[in-house]
């Protein structure tokens, strides 16, 4: 490939995966005091994805840096020191307080961050687990007017020729696309397994590099176009019964209509 | 004649005011030809009304027809304005041929086509050029779309393009600018209102039934056409082939979880069951990452949502990633030997057995 590969990810510092959130008691959003926060999962794989691609062209050196960035408060550093110790090579945090941030403007942030890092390849989760908006990638590939191929399931590149063919997981199946780079990627569940990471390395990370900036000094505007107006716990279901055969339970659904 | 008087005395109040405001120094002494002008003036007043929305929906299609998400879409979209005045457009090389299956569609007046080679694939870079043309063009006020793959796929990078934010997977329509959506995997319902000039929103099919046809046909023109670069290339496909029903808007699900222990077990018994129930199947993550199941019949936050009729459960613990693709079914049935797993809390009826005694002897009590 006639340029190297400059990687960026970013990643998301969301409530931990295995933790049911509850609806705080002011109804405006979640309850977030002492919960557990984690990397986003599909920004994990994301990350994992690019350290694999530099893995596995060591031997023509393709992938120059793996760039890590993410947005929100500063308590985010926590994941983008994780992402270091995995081994992303420096990283950039968008501090922005309290601040709630829709996709579209961290898309925006993120575009201002590929520009100054000169990437051409971003690699992102599909979704956060938090908002379920599966929108940020789109968005930038959009901002930046680059191809994009979202949910990917598996990432290859042709050196010789400088295209990335990646197979996408669609409704009944899988595709798959092809394009030149720059590009976007969006990460599905099955593209890899995801590393942890080694204490010793978890040490380093902690030397390398993270820039702090602010959403001002990326000439973005961060204000919201979304009210929240509520956040509800969803409708209760009714206590179901526990029956005792098969035969009971053929019965129950034929009363109830359900068959 | 009586309902005409109501309907009169209904509209009064806000037409004086309208005419206080407007029309201070018409000749009231003409009461005939006033009431007639002041009758149609409602009329039009709520013509206007009507156009303050106006929706077009993408239609995603396979096999020349549209996909059943892409209609459920239609239906929200009528929702959102209040009225039969969606236009839909339909874009690929062909694109006529899914215009003409689809233009009695009830909720439509208008199908626009753009038949071009360019829009195969709903490739994103090329669809979002096109819907940004079109919304422009015509001035929609809203912009849906199932949310499948395909709409989550090409609306985000559509909204980014109009400088918008889009809302994804829709579960409730409020009113013209406020939605619910289930967030944290559906463990809360977030009720959020549009402050964009233009709503681009993706609509959870699960939620709202298909649009039908009727008996009226939509007018079918020519879409504006931006014919843009294609940036990517779409190279192949593989589909799995499945006689039963689509697990997305089947009447009856079942699915089976990593109790069924390999694949072999999984055909073995849930296949079967499937076909004396009628049913679709489906899977959950942990069955899919052990292989037992093809990806694409993983039900959950990450697979598909589903809302059947009847949702049945086989050796699933019942995750609560695995409960947000499920939880509205309408009965959930369970089927576990853990009595403690978390899916009873759920379910509707449970039965506490080894699957593989229970679901071979249900197979056989259906099929009689």
């Amino acid at each position: 490939m006639s340029s190297k590969l400059r990687i960026l990810v970013p990643v998301k510092r969301v409530i931990d995966a295995a933790i049911r959130p509850r609806v705080n008691k002011a109804q405006t959003g979640v309850e977030t005091q002492g919960v557990k926060f984690s990397i986003n999962p599909f920004c994990d794989i994301a990350l994992e994805e690019a350290l694999r691609i530099r893995e596995r062209t060591k031997a023509s050196s393709l992938v120059e840096k793996v760039h890590a960035v993410s947005a929100g408060s500063s308590k985010s550093q926590e994941t983008l020191r994780q992402a270091l110790a995995k081994g992303a090579d420096d990283s950039t945090l968008i501090d922005v307080g309290d601040a709630n941030l829709e996709p579209l403007s961290v898309a925006k942030m993120l575009k201002k961050v590929a520009e100054e890092q000169n990437s051409n390849l971003i690699i992102l989760g599909k979704q956060a687990i938090d908002n379920d908006q599966n929108q940020t990638g789109q968005m930038l590939a959009g901002l930046l007017k680059w191809p994009q191929a979202t949910n990917a399931s598996k990432v290859e590149i042709d050196e010789a020729n400088s295209r990335v063919t990646v197979t996408r997981e669609v409704d009944g199946g899988t595709e798959t696309v092809s394009a030149p780079l720059p590009m976007v990627i969006t990460t599905d569940l099955r593209l890899n397994e995801p590393r942890y990471a080694s204490l010793p390395n978890i040490m380093k990370a902690k030397k390398k590099p993270l820039k702090v900036v602010k959403a001002d000094d990326l000439g973005v505007d961060t204000a919201s176009r979304m009210e929240t107006l509520k956040v509800s716990e969803p409708p209760a279901r009714q206590a179901g019964v526990i029956v005792e055969s098969t035969d009971e339970l053929i019965e129950r659904l034929q009363k109830g209509g359900a068959l | 004649m009586a309902a005409v008087q109501t309907s009169k005395s209904l509209s009064r109040k806000g037409s004086e005011k309208w005419r206080s405001q407007h029309y201070r120094s018409f000749p009231t002494h003409d009461t005939f030809h006033f009431t007639m002008l002041r009758f149609s003036r409602t009329i039009s007043g709520r013509a206007n009304w009507a156009r303050l929305a106006s929706t077009l929906a993408y239609v995603e299609h396979a096999g020349g027809q549209a996909t059943p998400g892409s209609l459920s879409a239609i239906n929200a979209a009528r929702q959102i304005q209040g009225s039969d005045e969606v236009t839909a457009l339909v874009a690929g090389s062909n694109a006529s041929e899914v215009a003409n299956a689809i233009k009695k569609v009830s909720g439509l007046s208008k199908v626009l086509v753009a038949e071009s080679g360019s829009y195969d694939h709903h490739m994103p870079e090329t669809v979002a050029e096109l819907l940004v043309a079109n919304v422009k063009k015509h001035g929609f006020t809203h912009l849906v779309a199932g949310a499948s793959s395909v709409g989550k796929n090409v609306l985000p990078r559509t909204a980014a393009l109009l400088d918008v934010q889009a809302v994804s997977d829709i579960s409730k329509v409020v009113s013209e600018d406020t939605f619910e959506r289930p967030i944290y995997a559906g463990n809360a319902i977030a009720t959020t209102k549009s402050n964009d000039s233009v709503k681009v929103i993706t609509v959870r099919a699960s939620t709202f039934d298909a649009a039908a046809e009727g008996s009226s046909e939509a007018a079918v023109e020519a879409a504006e056409d931006p014919s843009p670069e294609a940036l990517a290339k779409w190279e192949s496909e593989e589909l799995t082939k499945s006689e039963r029903p689509d697990l997305g808007t089947a009447q009856r699900v079942v699915s089976g979880g990593r109790g069924l222990k390999d694949k072999e077990n999984f055909e073995k018994v849930m296949y079967p069951f499937a076909d004396a129930l009628g049913a679709a199947v489906g899977a959950s993550r942990a069955a899919v990452d052990s292989g037992f199941a093809d990806n694409s019949l993983q039900v959950g936050q990450t697979g598909k949502v589903v809302a059947p009729e009847l949702y049945v459960a086989v050796g699933i613990s019942g995750a609560i990633q695995h409960l947000a693709g499920m939880k509205d079914s309408k009965t959930i049935v369970a089927i576990n030997k853990d009595a403690e797993a978390p899916i009873f809390q759920v379910a509707d009826v449970g039965l506490v057995a080894d699957l593989f005694e229970a679901v071979p002897d249900l197979t056989n009590k259906l099929k009689k």
